[in-house]
């Protein structure tokens, strides 16, 4: 009896405590400034001249697109557009925007204003206003973004049919077009603040997003301050700072003194240190990233899978993503990351085996086949430079050379400053046979990793340029079908391809670990790696 | 004396013409390309070709070259290609906070400097000569950023006497004038923001004094030993003059020239743009704007920075020679 009452008092009070915790955890405490340490300053603010991820950030909270990435992954929610249609031949969006929302200048948004934000970027300018109050601003930078998602091939035109509707028409049906709508070249901007500000709207940002722009102290500080009529929600912070901290260690002491929040990119070795403090809590995120080795393909010394495959058994990945990664990374399987759909899980990845690596380069006769060329040992290019998907190319590359050693490969390693290599590895030269690289999403549509890297058939582009009509007819297939189930089963498929034919060896997508103090509640890395603070609060 | 002057601020324009044509080569030394450096893993053969256009790469070199001095001759160094901002502006934005830090640190620099040669020349071979040249040699072949982060972990993390880094604490607000913060907090009298941005100045004018401290206590001590062995000094003593007036009146005025050459050129390099200090203690000034242009490639930027950066440098050699010639009258054209 005693037993049973104890039983019970234990269940209330874990009850309790759990529903005390929900409490908690539903009610975000509003107030107070969360100040952000990077390693860099903004170039820009305004969303559609920016490339790089610390004009991004900002951009990201300061400025909402039609359609907006989920909390946690890539999938499409609505943000200014509430709802869209798709017509049944794929060709024209039909967005219904959201009534009521105005810019932090008080300029209302509406279809005018979309026509505005995403026609300024646009080269023939085939657009239609509803009530055409504004016009285009003359000389302006050139949309890096815009240009490279081929947004200009892909859009025939913007036309606003009332206050509250946009329909964008296409020239060729194009799925990954809805996600390009959320990236951030996409957002939509104050047409009365881009003409009032010409070429300084990028340092006097206005958008419709949860904070408001304050002040910008070049290389040094960017405030931001709660929109209270965000038509999400106020935020619960009132004023986010990002800070520039060039130096890495430097920045975590900010962070372990107390100076600032949120300590973006540490040095590996601190993240240790971080995570035995018990006042710092560790945000992780994998990124959207794949680094890779590839393969000549114009070389017929590689047309043979079984040697391809035989590289993949060969090369240790898990020694290379902890040795060389600091294991801030993770074995890649698929070329696409684990955190984006249509991700194929029950592919079965490579072992390493040089034991099966050696016998499939016998079985398919790689040693004779290399004399008969020529060649006494392959070339394996790597690239001089750290890059977000690889941390040391060269490092890699030594790695990759030790394990081709052991199944009696020679490899030479090969390596250019950097111009040169990218344009030398773009001609596909005869003196290359594998070469490393990798790639960093743009959208977080699959599209954007296996057409780009793989489908050689094409775009003279694709940096592997590997041609293979069973491949480039998935990939035409997904990019025009208009279920997203369709265009899942069709990526899963892609990959699995991938995974018999071995056009590169997938390494390793890097992982983002930052640390942040206790008191940071709800911070999320998203995959984009953009920074949300919409929903951030302090303890 | 005004012959002297004119000659000298002639001889600056072969000089910056020298200065024009290495910067300009820069960019066309650098190996590969340049278009395709920028645009990465990204680029497709359209905007490699868009980007050489932009940035006048597909011209031939001289027709680069009459850009860039035709530009630069009208005292425009181009735009910025990351922030499609003048380099003129962004240079101005920054170069406040470059004046402050350096003219901190020289200041420091002489004050200490200057002490602890002259005591290590009127004490020659005492314990005191001793310890301040070993400590001015440890000076000069410091690295600072190793010396900036030991100053930080002692006198921030763990006696939290000073800031960390940065310019100013967000919790204070300060009004703009010349964007030189301790002058601003002066002129707008606003004490509060006046003792933080001292403060937040302290630790990276110390760490960056620490080179032309060391050297301008060695030119200080040799300068000094040199005067004092001269028969005018001997004259002065005997006169009966006492050590104090002999060495600081008589000696150091004279062993004042070859100092004040020191302080001027050592002055011209900070203001050159203290790369590693500004990167170490995110202080917002030319040094750390220049690096910035390097990460990001951005070709202009650094083109733009280093004629700038060289100008001033010129231009502080040439005020230190005229003031040379005004306090050492024999110095003539020749």
């Amino acid at each position: 009896m005693w037993k049973k009452s104890f039983t019970f008092a234990t269940a209330a009070v874990v009850i309790l405590f759990l529903l005390g915790g929900l409490c908690l955890a539903a009610s975000p405490k509003t107030g107070g400034t969360l100040v952000f340490g990077r390693g860099g300053d903004s170039a820009g603010l305004d969303p559609a001249f920016e490339t790089d991820g610390n004009s991004f950030m900002i951009c990201d909270n300061v400025f909402d697109q039609l359609v907006l990435y989920a909390d946690e992954s890539t999938e499409i929610v609505p943000g200014l557009a509430t709802d869209w249609e798709v017509s049944p031949d794929g060709l024209a969006y039909t967005f219904h925007l959201r009534k009521g929302v105005t810019f932090h200048d008080g300029t209302e948004f509406n279809a005018d204003a979309v026509v505005f934000s995403l026609g300024r970027m646009m080269k023939n300018k085939n657009v239609k206003f509803f009530k055409k109050e504004w016009d285009f601003p003359e000389d302006q930078p050139s949309a890096e973004y815009w240009l490279s998602m081929e947004m200009d091939d892909m859009l025939g035109s913007i036309e606003a049919v009332d206050n509250h509707t946009v329909v964008f028409k296409l020239n060729r049906v194009e799925a990954p077009f809805i996600a390009n709508m959320g990236m951030d070249f996409a957002a939509m901007v104050s047409p009365t603040a881009v003409l009032k500000h010409g070429k300084n709207f990028r340092a006097n940002p206005v958008g419709t997003g949860p904070f408001k722009f304050v002040e910008w102290i070049k290389d040094d500080r960017i405030t931001l301050e709660a929109n209270p009529d965000y038509w999400g929600g106020r935020p619960p912070l009132d004023r986010v700072m990002f800070r520039s901290i060039p130096d890495n260690s430097v920045r975590f002491l900010e962070l372990k003194t107390g100076n600032i929040d949120i300590c973006q990119f540490p040095n590996p070795e601190d993240i240790e240190l971080a995570e035995n403090d018990p006042n710092l809590n560790l945000v992780r995120q994998a990124g959207m990233n794949i680094g890779y080795l590839s393969f000549n393909h114009t070389k017929e010394l590689w047309q043979d899978k079984r040697i391809r495959q035989a590289f993949a058994h060969a090369i240790n990945r898990e020694s290379i993503v902890d040795n060389i990664y600091y294991g801030l990374g993770t074995v890649a399987k698929n070329t696409i990351p684990p955190n984006m759909w249509g991700y194929n899980d029950d592919i079965e990845p490579y072992a390493y085996d040089p034991d099966k690596a050696k016998a499939l380069l016998k079985e398919a006769r790689f040693h004779e086949k290399l004399k008969a060329a020529g060649q006494e040992k392959i070339t394996l290019w790597s690239m001089p430079v750290a890059r977000p998907y690889n941390p040391n190319g060269m490092k890699v590359g030594e790695a990759m050379q030790a394990n081709l050693k052991d199944v009696g490969v020679d490899a030479e390693l090969v390596t250019f400053e950097w111009g040169t290599y990218l344009k030398k590895q773009r001609t596909q030269p005869e003196e290359m046979d594998l070469f490393q690289l990798g790639w960093t999403g743009d959208n977080g549509d699959p599209d954007n990793f296996l057409a780009v890297l793989l489908d050689g058939m094409a775009d003279p582009n694709v940096r592997t340029q590997w041609k293979n009509e069973e491949y480039h007819d998935i990939i035409l297939k997904a990019k025009q079908a208009l279920e997203k189930e369709e265009r899942i089963r069709l990526y899963r498929k892609a990959q699995e391809l991938i995974h018999e034919e071995v056009p590169l060896v997938n390494i390793a997508h890097s992982l983002v670990v930052w640390p942040m103090k206790q008191r940071v509640m709800n911070f999320k890395l998203h995959p984009t790696a953009s920074i949300r603070m919409h929903n951030v609060w302090l303890k | 004396m005004k012959k002297f002057v004119l000659h000298r601020v002639l001889s600056l324009i072969p000089t910056l013409l020298g200065i024009s044509l290495l910067v300009f080569l820069m960019i066309q030394l650098i190996p590969g390309d340049p278009a395709e450096m920028m645009l990465g893993e990204r680029a497709s053969e359209s905007a490699l070709a868009e980007l050489r256009e932009r940035l006048g790469l597909d011209q031939p070199i001289y027709v680069q070259y009459g850009r860039f001095m035709g530009r630069l001759l009208q005292g425009d160094l181009g735009r910025a290609l990351r922030t499609n901002e003048k380099i003129t502006t962004e240079i101005f934005e920054r170069f406040p906070a470059t004046v402050e830090l350096s003219l901190a640190a020289i200041l420091i620099a002489t004050a200490l400097g200057m002490f602890a040669g002259i005591i290590s020349a009127t004490r020659q071979y005492s314990i005191f000569d001793y310890v301040s040249m070993v400590v001015s040699l440890i000076g000069v072949s410091m690295p600072i950023f190793w010396l900036g982060l030991v100053l930080m972990i002692i006198f921030s993390v763990n006696l939290g006497l000073v800031p960390l880094s940065g310019r100013l604490s967000y919790n204070i607000e300060l009004e703009v004038v010349t964007n030189l913060y301790v002058l601003d907090s002066i002129i707008t009298h606003n004490w509060a923001a006046f003792k933080d941005a001292v403060w937040h100045l302290i630790l990276p004018a110390f760490t960056l004094s620490t080179i032309p401290m060391a050297t301008i206590s060695r030119i200080t001590r040799s300068s000094m030993l040199e005067v004092l062995r001269q028969d005018y000094i001997r004259t002065a003593r005997a006169k009966g003059l006492s050590l104090w007036v002999v060495h600081y009146k008589h000696a150091l005025k004279n062993a004042m020239i070859p100092i004040i050459t020191v302080v001027g050129l050592q002055f011209g390099i900070l203001l050159g743009g203290a790369i590693l200090t500004e990167t170490i203690f995110a202080w917002p000034g030319i040094g750390l704007w220049i690096l910035n242009g390097v990460y990001a490639r951005d070709f202009n930027a650094v083109q733009g920075g280093t004629m700038f950066i060289a100008t001033v440098f010129v231009t502080i050699n040439l005020v230190v020679d005229i003031l040379y010639a005004w306090v050492n009258p024999r110095i003539k054209v020749n």
